[in-house]
């Protein structure tokens, strides 16, 4: 590497555009945020429309607030729901699909195709899919002998697993891929070995598979988690949040907060936690993509 | 005997996964085959699938009420628009930190990896308030302005640049080339497939992009396919006409799955790229 002795600008011009649009739209953006979450402020009530200091009382305020609880309920709902259930499909199915054989190639695109669709016109898809009566998820699961209601989007006790399903039906194949990668990765000596030693399918699956996609796993998951969280396109298209916020979720209700209801110091208050979860989750997602980078080299 | 097991079990796998392939199809070919249906035949209980003849109205229809060949055009430019920006700030950032030892480096490293630790979707608020200030709402530009800088990108092209053979770049060196005759003809062209992968992950990430730009678009001159199809299945004249929304879906659709149909390969890597932003 040639290095000038004389002080070299030229690295710096090269980053600047970089920083100078992560600078704009990510790290002045957070501060405002923070920075907002101190100030009453409601664009839609004149005399709070001037914004006044009042330190963390957005905070309590959220914190107090039934429907905050309610959402961050929901979230959660949404989040232990989807990415357990997500990531052990994903895995079978990349287990399963992992062998090259007569049509594989064919059942990998059927489950990954969701994949690359936007999520509002899966939305749009499954909106058709859940129609009461003559829709074929309706029918399908009333011929497998379920009676009970059949208006998911819009029923108080469906409409979150309505979005769930959706959710679950999108992201399987993607974490699928990433499975068949790490699947991939294993050498086929340690299989063999396996064979030598006399295990079953079970037991190498137990014993070597799932021990050695751990970090395949790890990583999954972590995206999984980033993902759920913000999860709002599908919910837009089928509940909008309802019946009675039974299916809002944090993004949803930042939404809502700052573009419906107009009030821009509980909106930057949400943001604010919002990037306190995310950041939580990028940074371990971070940390292990390093270490995943490391020790494959 | 061991020849009957592996029968039974590959019949057992094959089972399974057509099971599933079938569940996992079954509500976008339901969409096409909707969309094909005559407008004037409601769908019904036992009637489901196609209708007395196939038919192209809805598209027609779908194409009356809301101008799709516009929010086709419109997202075709700002995906183009972001991904032409970006290899630009991309490639000359992740030159930088790959060629060079300077003051701060790691600590700029650092600061601009914060975008891929804050996803700008949880910004959108204040971010929102930047693009009134700067007088861009309701325009292709403000949807696109806040992915022109990529971290994600940054990193991705520096591991690259950083695995080409030292040789390489000191043959370059010793025939005089600059700076920049370095990054175009060396780097550059070591560097095309994980080019490629950033491009397609970048491409499909803004295609499929929606509250952002929602919030960020008023009109129909800048609104991409994603908002625009929402908008349409929230107008009043839509209400449940399965077959209209079903032509509106499979137009935002097509054009990806045929494209994914071509690129297969390269779209699994670029994927598979992503899952580290």
């Amino acid at each position: 590497m040639i290095r000038k002795k004389q002080f070299n600008y030229l690295p710096y011009i090269l980053i600047s555009p970089t920083l100078f649009f992560v600078t704009m739209f990510t790290v002045w953006p957070t501060f405002l945020s923070i920075y907002q979450s101190l100030f009453k402020q409601r664009l839609n009530i004149a005399k709070y429309k001037i914004p006044s200091f009042i330190g963390f009382e957005n905070y309590f305020e959220l914190l107090k607030d039934s429907d905050f609880i309610n959402v961050l309920q929901n979230t959660m709902i949404y989040v232990l729901g989807t990415v357990p259930l997500t990531i052990a499909a994903a895995f079978i199915l990349a287990v399963l699909l992992n062998n090259k054989f007569k049509g594989s190639g064919l059942f990998r695109l059927a489950i990954f195709h969701p994949s690359i669709l936007p999520m509002v016109s899966a939305a749009t898809i499954w909106m058709f899919f859940f129609t009461p009566d003559y829709g074929l998820f309706n029918s399908t699961i009333s011929f497998l002998g379920y009676t009970g209601p059949q208006n998911w989007t819009v029923n108080p006790n469906l409409a979150l697993i309505s979005v769930m399903i959706v959710s679950f039906w999108k992201n399987a194949g993607y974490f699928m891929i990433f499975y068949l990668a790490g699947i991939q990765n294993i050498p086929g000596t340690v299989y063999e070995a396996a064979k030598i030693d006399g295990a079953g399918p079970v037991k190498t699956m137990i014993a070597i598979t799932i021990p050695l996609l751990r970090r395949s796993t790890l990583f999954i998951t972590t995206i999984a988690f980033i993902g759920a969280f913000q999860a709002v396109d599908h919910i837009f298209v089928l509940t909008s949040g309802g019946p009675s916020d039974r299916s809002t979720v944090l993004l949803f209700y930042l939404w809502q907060q700052r573009f419906e209801n107009l009030n821009v110091g509980k909106a930057a208050a949400i943001t604010v936690i919002l990037i306190i979860i995310l950041l939580f989750f990028t940074i371990s997602n971070f940390l292990l993509s390093e270490k995943k980078e490391g020790t494959d080299d | 005997m061991i020849k009957l097991h592996k029968l039974r079990s590959r019949g057992l796998l094959y089972f399974i996964l057509i099971t599933v392939t079938i569940i996992w199809t079954a509500p976008l070919i339901w969409s096409f085959i909707a969309s094909t249906r005559p407008l004037n035949e409601a769908l019904g209980r036992g009637d489901v699938f196609f209708g007395t003849t196939l038919s192209l109205d809805s598209f027609k229809k779908a194409l009356y009420l809301a101008p799709f060949g516009r929010y086709f055009i419109n997202t075709f430019i700002l995906v183009l628009m972001v991904f032409a920006v970006q290899l630009v700030t991309v490639l000359l950032a992740a030159f930088a930190f790959a060629r060079y030892k300077f003051k701060g480096q790691n600590l700029l490293f650092i600061f601009i990896l914060l975008q891929m630790m804050i996803p700008t979707a949880a910004l959108l608020v204040p971010n929102f308030s930047t693009i009134r200030a700067l007088n861009i709402y309701d325009t292709i530009l403000a949807i696109g302005i806040p992915y022109f800088g990529s971290a994600f990108g940054v990193f991705l092209l520096r591991q690259m640049f950083l695995s080409i053979p030292e040789a390489l770049i000191s043959a370059g060196i010793i025939d005089g080339c600059s700076w920049w005759h370095l990054l175009i003809h060396i780097y550059i062209p070591q560097s095309v497939s994980t080019i490629t992968a950033f491009g397609i992950s970048s491409v499909s990430w803004h295609w499929n992009e929606f509250l952002w730009p929602l919030i960020i678009t008023k009109t129909d001159k800048a609104r991409p396919l994603t908002a625009g199809l929402v908008r349409f299945t929230q107008m009043g004249e839509i209400g449940a006409q399965w077959a209209l929304l079903s032509a509106a879906t499979v137009m935002v659709v097509l054009p990806l799955l045929a494209a994914f149909l071509i690129f297969q390969k390269k779209f699994i890597q670029g994927f598979l790229h992503s899952g580290i932003k």
